[in-house]
Formats: C-alpha cells, structure tokens, sequence
C-alpha cells in the first residue's frame, strides 16, 4: 500500500472506530445522482489519488488510480490511437475514472460496444475494515474467484473506495458518418431494431421531436456501404460531433429544458421494442430514446408510482436520474427490488463493507 | 485424489430419495451406481465421485421442489449442464444431489426484431445459434466444446471462445439469468433490458461455478452474422516473434475477429488429424481472422497481411472461400482431440498472461518440459493472452499424472507471476483450487467466501469447489503473503 493508500485506510478504521460514516467523493461531478448523501458524512476525497499505474496500448489494458481525472485518461487514450468504447458522460470537467465506474453510466456507444462493467477488468478496492483487495486482472480473460470487479460499476461506493481499476481500451473508428432522418417515434424504434439485427457498423442512435440520428463507425468501407444503404441525410461532421457530445453529457435541448422547466428526469431502461403507448400512457412529457431504443427519457412529472410500473410492465426499470433532493430521497432514486435480491444486497454490503461506513444510502435506504 | 467427499451412507440416500420421489418421476431421479456412474465426473476426468443421487427436473417447479427438499434435509448440491467442464466444476459429491439441467432443453423464445432469446439451461450453445440463423443471427461465445456444452454450463463458467476479444465472453452477451437460490427462493439477476437495478449481481453470477445459484433460463443477446469473414494464415519461424506480431497487429488498430496461434508440436498433432494444410516448417502459425462486409474485409485483411509480413511472417496464406476458411479454423478446433490421438492423456491448461510476456512463458513451460520429462504441445488464444498448453502423459504410467500435475502447477504459478491468472475461461473447480491461495490473499479469499454466503447462507451449492479455506491454503504451503507478513498470524494452521 502507498503512503496516501494507508492514509485512506486509517480513515475508515477511524471512521469504523468512531462510528461515523464516510462520503466517497472524487470531483463531485454525480452529486445529483443517486440517493441523497447522509448529512453527517465526512468526505473521503478519493480525487487525491491518482495516476496512471500501467498502460500497453498493444495489451488494450490501461491501469489507473481512481483519483485520475477521466479528461486525462481520454487524452493518453487519444494519443494512442485509442479509447473508452463505452463513451462515459462526465458531467463535469474533474470527474474521475473511480467516479466513472461507481457511477456505471456509459454514454451513446453503449448499445453496441457495451457498458462500463464490460470494459472493467480487475480493480483493487479498499474495503470497509480498512483492506486493500485485488480482483480480477490486467488481463483479458479471467475466471478466477468472483468477478467482483464488474461488479462495482454502478455500486455508488457502497463496497468500497476503488483505489485502482484496469479498463480494457479499444482503437478508435478510422471512419465515422452520421444520418439523419424524419421519422415519427415507433417508426424510429422500429427501424433501429431492425437495422440492429443487419451486420451494420452502428455505433450510437437517437430520437427527439420527430428527429432520428444513427451514427456509424468503423473501417472506411464499412461506413461507405452502411450508410448507401440506409438512406437518409449525411449530417456534417462537426455538427455531428457536437449532436453526440450534447447527447453524452446531456447538454442537449432536451435535457436543458426539462432542467430550466425544473422537470423530473426519468430514465427508462426497457427492451429496445418497449412499445410506445405503454410507457406513454403513464406519463406526460417529453420524450428523448437513445441506445437503439433501449433507453428512453422522459422529462416528467406524473405520479412516479406510475412511472415505475409502466417500466417494470415494459419489462424494464426507471431511474429518477435527475430531480431534487426530496423527491430522490422520499421515493428513492432506483427503482425496488425484488426481496430475494433486496436481501442479497444487504448481505453483501455487509461482506464488503460490515460497519456500514461508505456512501450509507446512496443505492438504497438500507446499503 | 479421487475421493473428496464420504462414502455413500445408503440409510441417508433412501431418506433423500424417498423424499424426492414424491416430486420427481422414477425416471428422473437416479441412484443405483450403475445409473449415477455416468455423472461421476465431467470433462476433467481425472477426478472422479458417484454422487448420492441424480436428479433430473424438468421444469422450474421441479428443480425449485428439489432445492427446497435438499434445503430441508441439508444435502450439499451440485448443479449439471453437459458436463463438458475443464475444471471439475460439476464433479459430484458422496454425500449430495447432482442436479442436471439437461432435460431443461427447450428454446422458449427467440425474437429477431429485440435480438434475444430466452432458453432453459440444457440449451446446447451451438443450438441457440442453429436457431438463429434463419435470420441472420448468432449467439457469439464460441467455445470449442459448443455443439455439446450448456448455456447454463456457460453461465457458470463464464465461457469465451476463439472470438471473444471481438465478440465478448458470455458476460458480455446474457442479459439475464433466471434461477432459484439454495433455498429455492426464484431469483433474477438482470433483466431483459440493457442493464438492471441495483448492484450489478449478474455479472458476479455469470462465472461462479454453481456456488451461488441454480440457473434455469437465461435471456441471451444474439447478434448480426457478418457478411462475410476470411481467415489469414501465417508462419513464423520463431514462437517469438509470432507472438510480437500479435502485439503489432493490435497496435495497428486491428480488432481480429479470432486471433489464434499454434506452436509446431501442436500442428504437427492437428495435421495428421485433420489435414488442414498448415505448414509443418513453420515454429509457430498464427490464424489471424477479419470479419464484416466483403469491401471491409477485403481493407482489413490487406492491412493484416502488411502487418504481419512486416513482423517476419515466412509465409501467409489467405482463405479464399468459406470451405478454406472453416478448414483453417478446423486444425485449432480440434486440437484438443488432436492431441488425445498422440497421448494417452493429456492435461490442459488454461493460463492467461499479458501478451508481452508470452516469449517468456513459453521459454518456462519448454524448460519444464525438460525437468518433468513431459511433451507439452501449446495451443493459445493469442489475442487474449489465453494460453492453453496441453501436457503429454500416460496415467498408466507410475507417477506421471502426479509429475503432470506438479509441471501444471508451476506453469500456472508462473502466470501469475507475470500478472496473468490461472484460468482464463475453464474455471477453477476443484482443479486449481489449490493455485487460488497462490492468487488471492486470506482477506480476498475470506471476502469471496462471504459473497458465497450472502447468496447462499448455509453453503449448500457445489461446496468445496472455486473457493478453498485457508486450512486448505495452509496445507498447500503456499500461502499469499503480502510484504513478508503472514496474515492471521496467530490462525491455527495444522
């Protein structure tokens, strides 16, 4: 352990001594997100750890402490010829890698290139007696223990303070188009479902206000031949970029007027051939999909009650992504859980984390 | 060494039996040895056990009825796909209830418009693929063992395959797992979304070798047959240097779609077998695939011959129908049974390392070949690091499997060494439970023990496999020691 690592460690047996509990936070770029924090948390600032520990571009494999700004991962990764295929939102310009994987958010790319947890390869995690432990590897393939590694994308920080992760780097697209058509909203599904199911280079879709975008990515000749022959408008190239970066950090006109109408954000995660009406007859509101229709927003105040049954109807569940700290807090930010699994998830916070010192409450009420 | 658990107590199996008679028919619950002997062992034969009983549901309710019976009896279970495992992970206990799936075969659903289908855990891999194809789908894990291995024997062992560095493991391609805990409590790890709520437990299920539930229907993605795909064959005449082209062909920003290589022994054995037409001069050959549309792949693999000439390649060889294709990929395919015609036994390993280290470690593995007077052909999956040397023994030989044994545990502590793992994609079982007190610490071993418990409290899923106690580490002597401090000092060790 590094001197900075041991210091952390200490930190928790204090915090466990003392019974106190502890706040992960690296930039504090997700503060918004997840169940409110304990007020009486002391901060752990997780940013001051960081680092590249070990890169081989030719391995894919890059190591880093949690700590790393994710803007400087981004950049060696560029400078490589490489990058983070599951495109992470920053919401923010010092957001850390350790925030990336906790926060398991994974931007337009993930339909088709996958999500955080599919990129994470091993991790070492200071647990909540002060431990260090490794899990997984540096390398491709590992089947030795439990894959708790994947498993602490999306966990908030309620298992640990993720010290180090190595995350499976991949090239980037030498050719990349955007199309552009007018269709209305089940249409777009329709389309993007069955283009999903042609050996097509796609690489991240979206559909607002009567709009659909397909990006492609890929060799030269790949994009050539996708986009003659899916028709549509070509989009130009910089106005692309900004499209998908808007989309990716949610600057996008969608997502800034649910915020200036001071809207509840929800985010749907459903089958990408979730019918319409199902999910709109629960709420009024505009409607944003991305992900070839897996994933669909909804800037909404109907009854969250509704909300979440219409998901689960959908066969998927709804995330109050963005709102204000009441309502995260009365009718929790995630969507219930199933008992058996509810009880699964107090069992292993337990293991990882037995006096409840990291991030009480940030998932659920009870972890 | 064959023996890990106790003899068959009969008084305790005709209580088992009679209680789970009145759930299952006759035919589906076994007992009498000449009908358990063929689920003594799987594809690691070299351990074997009659289990007490064989049970074999064919629905939910009924493997939800055996759990439950088995909870309240406290008999350990074992659960069963096709039994094709490498690492013993489905070896049986005197003392427990195999439980097999395979009567659980049906396809419930397959959607071509989501790309999904939903299938019980008896699906053959290669089924669900059979399936597909009339509308131009596939499930993408390829295992070698896939016209006879699960779906569910997948989900336990977290399959790959010779595509996986482009396509995934199966972690990558199921979207949910359906099951029931020890207890028979029905559970469902993530959904038929693109991800579920809360703690991402699906990927801790996906690979836990049984310990943590019974698997009885799993939602997997299928994905697009590509157009087209060409395979280029090349040789080197230094295993070295056909490792480093694999280095340069990632770093010219080339996902291969399969990217194998097989040393000179191991294409000697495979060309008597299956005629591939691989150049025996050759000290190592390296399969390098693309796949896509035909203008793409005609770029990419224009690309992969530069690069590869450039590395040293002594020749290369491009397949120019799918016929040649399937014929190249034939030879690694069957490399395995390949090298079961040339030795009575062999053992194979399954060692993944960072591909830099790969000269090294085949320098290691022929100097082991000289300490223990053992052949030892390598077949590997070089785009992912995953090594799979196959050691030449003959069990009729006096200590030969023991010297096998002793020449795999270095190799494999040696992976380590280099910052690789023991098991890439066949498990630890009870195979390499001993190298995980070589990999993991006591606190990272306590920690996973604990993960088990919490899925399973009273330990009842194939116990004694995956995950060894620190008695069992102690015994071993070699003990994880971080910074020279022995953890738990004070642990009677025995």
């Amino acid at each position: 352990m590094s001197h900075l690592e041991q210091q952390f460690a200490e930190t928790v047996r204090d915090a466990v001594s003392a019974r106190r509990t502890l706040r992960i936070r690296g930039s504090g770029s997700k503060d918004f997100y997840g169940q409110p924090w304990a007020q009486d948390a002391a901060v752990l600032d997780a940013g001051s750890h960081h680092g590249v520990v070990d890169y081989e571009p030719t391995e894919l494999v890059v190591t880093v402490r949690g700590g790393t700004p994710l803007a400087e991962l981004e950049a060696l990764l560029h400078d490589n010829g490489q990058m983070l295929a599951f495109e992470p939102p920053h919401f923010g310009p010092a957001t850390t890698v350790g925030g990336m994987v906790a926060a398991g958010l994974s931007g337009p790319r993930r339909a088709t290139a996958g999500a955080v947890r599919d990129y994470v390869l091993g991790a070492r995690l200071l647990d909540g007696r002060g431990a260090a432990l490794s899990f997984g590897g540096r390398v491709m393939k590992n089947v030795a223990g439990y894959d708790v590694s994947r498993a602490l994308a999306g966990s908030l920080g309620t298992l640990g303070l993720i010290l180090e992760v190595s995350l499976k780097t991949q090239p980037r697209p030498v050719a990349e188009a955007t199309l552009r058509f007018e269709f209305p909203e089940a249409r777009a599904i329709e389309e993007l479902n069955r283009w999903g199911g042609k050996p097509l280079p796609l690489s991240g879709s979206a559909w607002a206000d009567g709009e659909l975008f397909v990006r492609l990515s890929g060799a030269q000749a790949a994009v050539l031949s996708a986009s003659e022959k899916m028709g549509g408008e070509k989009m130009n190239d910089g106005e692309a970029r900004v499209l998908w970066q808007s989309l990716r950090e949610q600057t996008h006109e969608f997502f800034a007027v649910a915020a200036k109408d001071g809207l509840p954000l929800w985010r749907m995660s459903v089958p990408s051939i979730a019918p319409i009406d199902v999910l709109h007859s629960a709420m009024a509101g505009n409607t944003l999909l991305e992900w070839g229709g897996a994933l669909r927003w909804f800037a909404s105040a109907s009854a969250p009650a509704r909300v979440r049954e219409a998901a689960h109807k959908a066969g998927g569940h709804a995330t109050l992504f963005r709102g204000t700290d009441d309502l995260r807090q009365s009718i929790g930010a995630f969507h219930p859980l199933q008992p058996a699994i509810a009880a699964i998830h107090r069992k292993l916070k337990t293991a990882f984390d037995p006096h409840g010192v990291f991030n009480p409450g940030r998932l659920y009420p009870e972890i | 060494m064959s023996t890990l658990s106790p003899k068959i107590d009969f008084l305790r199996q005709a209580d088992v039996v009679g209680r789970l008679s009145a759930i299952l028919p006759d035919d589906a619950l076994l007992y009498r040895s000449e009908d358990t002997r063929p689920y003594e062992c799987d594809g690691l034969s070299a351990y074997r056990q009659l289990p007490m009983v064989v049970a074999l549901p064919r629905d939910e309710a009924e493997v939800q009825a055996v759990l439950k019976v088995c909870h309240e009896l406290r008999v350990p279970v074992v659960a069963r796909g096709a039994g094709t495992g490498l690492s013993g992970g489905a070896l049986p206990m005197g003392d427990g209830v195999l439980l097999s799936l395979a009567r659980m075969k049906r396809i419930l659903s397959l959607d071509p418009l989501s790309r999904t289908a939903r299938v019980q855990p008896g699906v053959r891999n290669a089924a669900i693929s059979e399936a597909a194809a009339a509308y131009g789908l596939y499930y993408a894990p390829d295992p070698s063992s896939q016209i006879a291995c699960t779906i569910g024997g997948n989900v336990a062992e977290n399959s790959g395959g010779v595509h996986c560095l482009k396509y995934g493991l199966t972690v990558n391609n199921v979207l949910r797992v359906r099951g029931f805990t020890a207890e028979g409590e029905a559970v469902e790890f993530g959904s038929e979304a693109l991800d579920g709520a809360g703690l991402d437990l699906l990927a801790i299920v996906i690979g836990s070798e049984g310990m943590l539930a019974v698997t009885t229907e799993v939602t997997v993605k299928l994905t697009p047959v590509p157009e087209i795909a060409r395979c280029v064959m090349a040789s080197f005449d230094d295993v070295e240097k056909a490792g480093n082209a694999v280095a340069s062909v990632i770093a010219a920003g080339i996902i291969p779609a399969g990217l194998e290589m097989m040393d000179k022994p191991a294409t000697q054995a495979v060309e008597q077998f299956v005629h591939a037409g691989y150049d025996l001069d050759a000290a190592a050959i390296l399969l390098c695939e693309s796949d896509g549309t035909p203008a793409e792949v005609e770029e990419e693999v224009g690309r992969m011959r530069a690069v590869l000439e450039a590395a040293g390649a002594t020749a290369i060889r491009v397949s120019n129908s799918e016929a040649e294709r399937m014929k190249f990929w034939a030879g690694r395919k069957a490399a395995f049974p390949a090298v079961g015609r040339i030795s009575p036994d062999y053992y194979c390993m399954d060692g993944t390392i960072p591909r830099k280290r790969l000269g090294e470690i085949l320098r290691f593995i022929a100097a082991m070949e000289i300490k223990y007077g053992l052949r030892c052909p390598n077949v590997f999956h070089a785009g992912d690091g995953n090594l799979h040397p196959l050691i030449l023994f003959d069990a009729n030989i006096p200590d030969e499997l023991e010297r096998t044994e002793a020449f795999a545990a270095e190799v494999l502590e040696k992976c380590i060494a280099v910052g690789g793992t023991i098991t890439g994609e066949h498990g630890v079982g009870i195979e390499k439970i001993n190298q995980m007190c070589v990999q993991f610490s006591p606190e990272e071993l306590a920690l996973f023990r604990e993960l088990k418990l919490a899925f399973d409290p009273d330990g009842r899923l194939n116990p004694s496999k995956n995950i060894p106690t620190l008695h069992r580490c102690a015994e071993y002597g070699r003990m994880h020691v971080k910074g020279g401090v022995l953890p738990y000092a004070d642990l009677p060790r025995f």
